[in-house]
């Protein structure tokens, strides 16, 4: 495994510089969001990249314990498995006021919402 | 022997399974239009997944995993052709025409 | 060998990630971004993280995406193409891109067991879990007994997203709807003339209840959990409610209750950890629940991992329930 050797964080760095881009770029909030979540994503790769140990398997420690096994690193799994879930909340949260945005504007896009807040 | 046998059967299993699942991947680059590249994923969704099981059962033996992967199978072949049903009954209900063949009688002679 | 797969699956995750900004239609979008979360699940597994793959492929794969649908039906799928480029946020975004470049040469390489990561306290959770706690699966025992603060504070957050979607989505603008959820609902109710997709998919709805229940209960000897079985279960409402009709699914589960049961699930957590308080021990010390000590880690952990299931169930049901069934105004 230690053939990858890096490729993992350059990986991590392409997909947190695309999920920037989207949400810096792209004037529509839904996919600026779709963008935080692919940066969200882009921070639990780099967690989980940290837990593999070379010869390692699951942290499951079956039956007897086996002198001399070899366990990944259970702590960054940890902490990603409660951030998954509280993403998937905030992302929501996110998308339930895209939709008041577009309730009250008529559009989600950002030209045109500052558009309309100069005009009236 | 036995064990050569099976061990033989399910590489087997495993290289024809794999080989269908490209002839799926192949299809859906080459085929024109939306229906026939369904028909060519759904080739990888039913016979590619279930070659690949089955040669996986039998490298397995009788463990708790055989069982597993059984189920796995059963639950593949019950929602793959079912979610292939539903994109091309959509699409058809959406207005997406399918691509027929020309009926032109000029071109009767061309070699299709 | 597997390293080869490893990094066909990463090649794989960055294209899909590039094929979901790109895409203007946003339905396509979102579709992608289901394909990109399966990949980044199965690329967890290979990187030896079970919990957090199931998790994953159950969120990213499963809610996130009828989550986005719902919103797009409400908000419109076109996205506006801008014709100019913007160079300052592009210039910005390379030295970002370029320093954290220049950095991962000091990292440690994948898989290295001299990483500092694995030096401290990571080794000592591994050897004392057995004689401590005496669960096989470590992350569940480190979750909710070893860093049980963290995770009462992560099922708060959990909680307070749910009813910030609830009290945004619940004013109601005083123009006319187009269209009312009732008649829309009468017009076509789910996907009621598509007979083969309602038969099916009644018959995959019990178990995936039962696959949620499994991994909820199971989750100290297997991979799961209270995190992963709450989005199951969730997942299985929300099959419910596209075959049936969201109004049909606000029916079974109603808001009220669902609000109830979600206050429910962390006063639970927290109440254990009260409980734990008057009898004589520190604030979640599971040691004191009964007069052998790896018992009573074993209760305090079976009760805190349900409430934090039921919390993250009806948290997702709440918000689905709130997206599908808003009339378009």
């Amino acid at each position: 495994m230690t053939l990858l050797g890096l490729y993992n964080y350059w990986i991590f760095i392409l997909l947190l510089v695309v999920g920037l881009y989207a949400v810096l770029v792209k004037g529509n909030y839904v996919k600026r969001m779709i963008g935080l979540g692919i940066f969200q994503s882009a921070v639990f790769l780099l967690y989980i990249t940290m837990d593999k140990v070379e010869g390692g398997t699951g942290p499951i420690m079956q039956g007897v314990p086996v002198p001399g096994q070899i366990y990944a690193n259970p702590i960054p799994q940890v902490l990603i498995l409660t951030a998954i879930v509280v993403g998937i909340a905030v992302t929501a949260l996110g998308l339930a006021l895209a939709i008041r945005i577009r309730e009250e504007y008529g559009s989600i896009e950002e030209s045109d919402i500052r558009r309309l807040d100069h005009e009236s | 022997m036995m064990e050569m046998i099976v061990d033989g059967l399910s590489w087997l299993l495993l290289a024809g399974g794999g080989f269908f699942v490209l002839v799926g991947g192949v299809g859906v680059i080459r085929m024109p239009d939306l229906y026939t590249r369904i028909h060519a994923a759904s080739v990888t969704e039913t016979l590619g997944t279930m070659l690949i099981l089955i040669g996986l059962m039998l490298h397995s033996g009788w463990e708790l995993a055989t069982f597993k992967l059984l189920a796995i199978l059963v639950f593949l072949l019950f929602t793959g052709p079912v979610s292939s049903y539903a994109l091309g009954n959509t699409a058809l209900l959406g207005g997406l025409k399918p691509e027929l063949g020309s009926q032109d009688p000029s071109k009767e002679g061309r070699d299709l | 060998m597997i390293a080869l797969i490893g990094l066909v699956t990463l090649t794989l995750v960055a294209v899909a990630a590039i094929a979901t900004v790109m895409a203007t239609n946003l339905f396509v979008a979102s579709m992608w971004f289901g394909i990109f979360s399966l990949l980044m699940a199965s690329n967890f597994f290979i990187l030896d993280a079970a919990d957090v793959a199931l998790t994953e492929a159950a969120v990213g794969a499963g809610v996130s995406t009828v989550l986005f649908m719902g919103a797009l039906a409400l908000t419109g799928e076109k996205e506006a193409i801008r014709s100019r480029v913007s160079w300052f946020p592009m210039a910005v975004l390379g030295v970002l891109a370029l320093a954290l470049f220049v950095a991962t040469f000091q990292q440690p390489m994948l898989g290295d067991p001299m990483a500092p990561v694995h030096q401290h306290v990571a080794p000592w959770y591994l050897e004392q879990t057995p004689n401590l706690i005496n669960i096989p699966n470590v992350v569940t025992a480190i979750l909710a007994s070893f860093r049980g603060y963290d995770t009462l504070g992560e099922v708060i957050v959990i909680f307070t997203a749910g009813i910030g979607v609830l009290s945004v989505l619940s004013f109601k603008p005083k123009r006319r709807q187009t269209i009312s959820s009732e008649a829309l609902a009468a017009k076509v109710r789910g996907v009621q003339h598509h007979s083969i997709l309602r038969v099916v998919g009644k018959l995959v709805i019990p178990l995936l209840m039962l696959f949620a229940l499994v991994v909820q209960f199971h989750g100290k000897y297997t991979p799961g959990g209270g995190f992963s079985a709450g989005a199951l279960f969730a997942a299985a409402v929300m099959l419910y409610g596209i075959l049936e009709g969201a109004d049909r699914s606000a029916k079974a589960m109603p808001e009220k209750v669902m609000l109830r049961l979600a206050a429910f699930g962390a006063t639970l957590y927290t109440s254990v950890g009260l409980v734990c308080m008057l009898l004589g021990g520190a604030f979640l010390d599971y040691n004191v629940l009964w007069p052998d000590p790896v018992v009573g880690q074993y209760f305090g952990i079976l009760l805190v991992e349900f409430g934090v299931g039921l919390t993250v169930t009806t948290v997702l049901v709440m918000i689905f329930n709130a997206f599908a069934n808003r009339p378009t105004y």
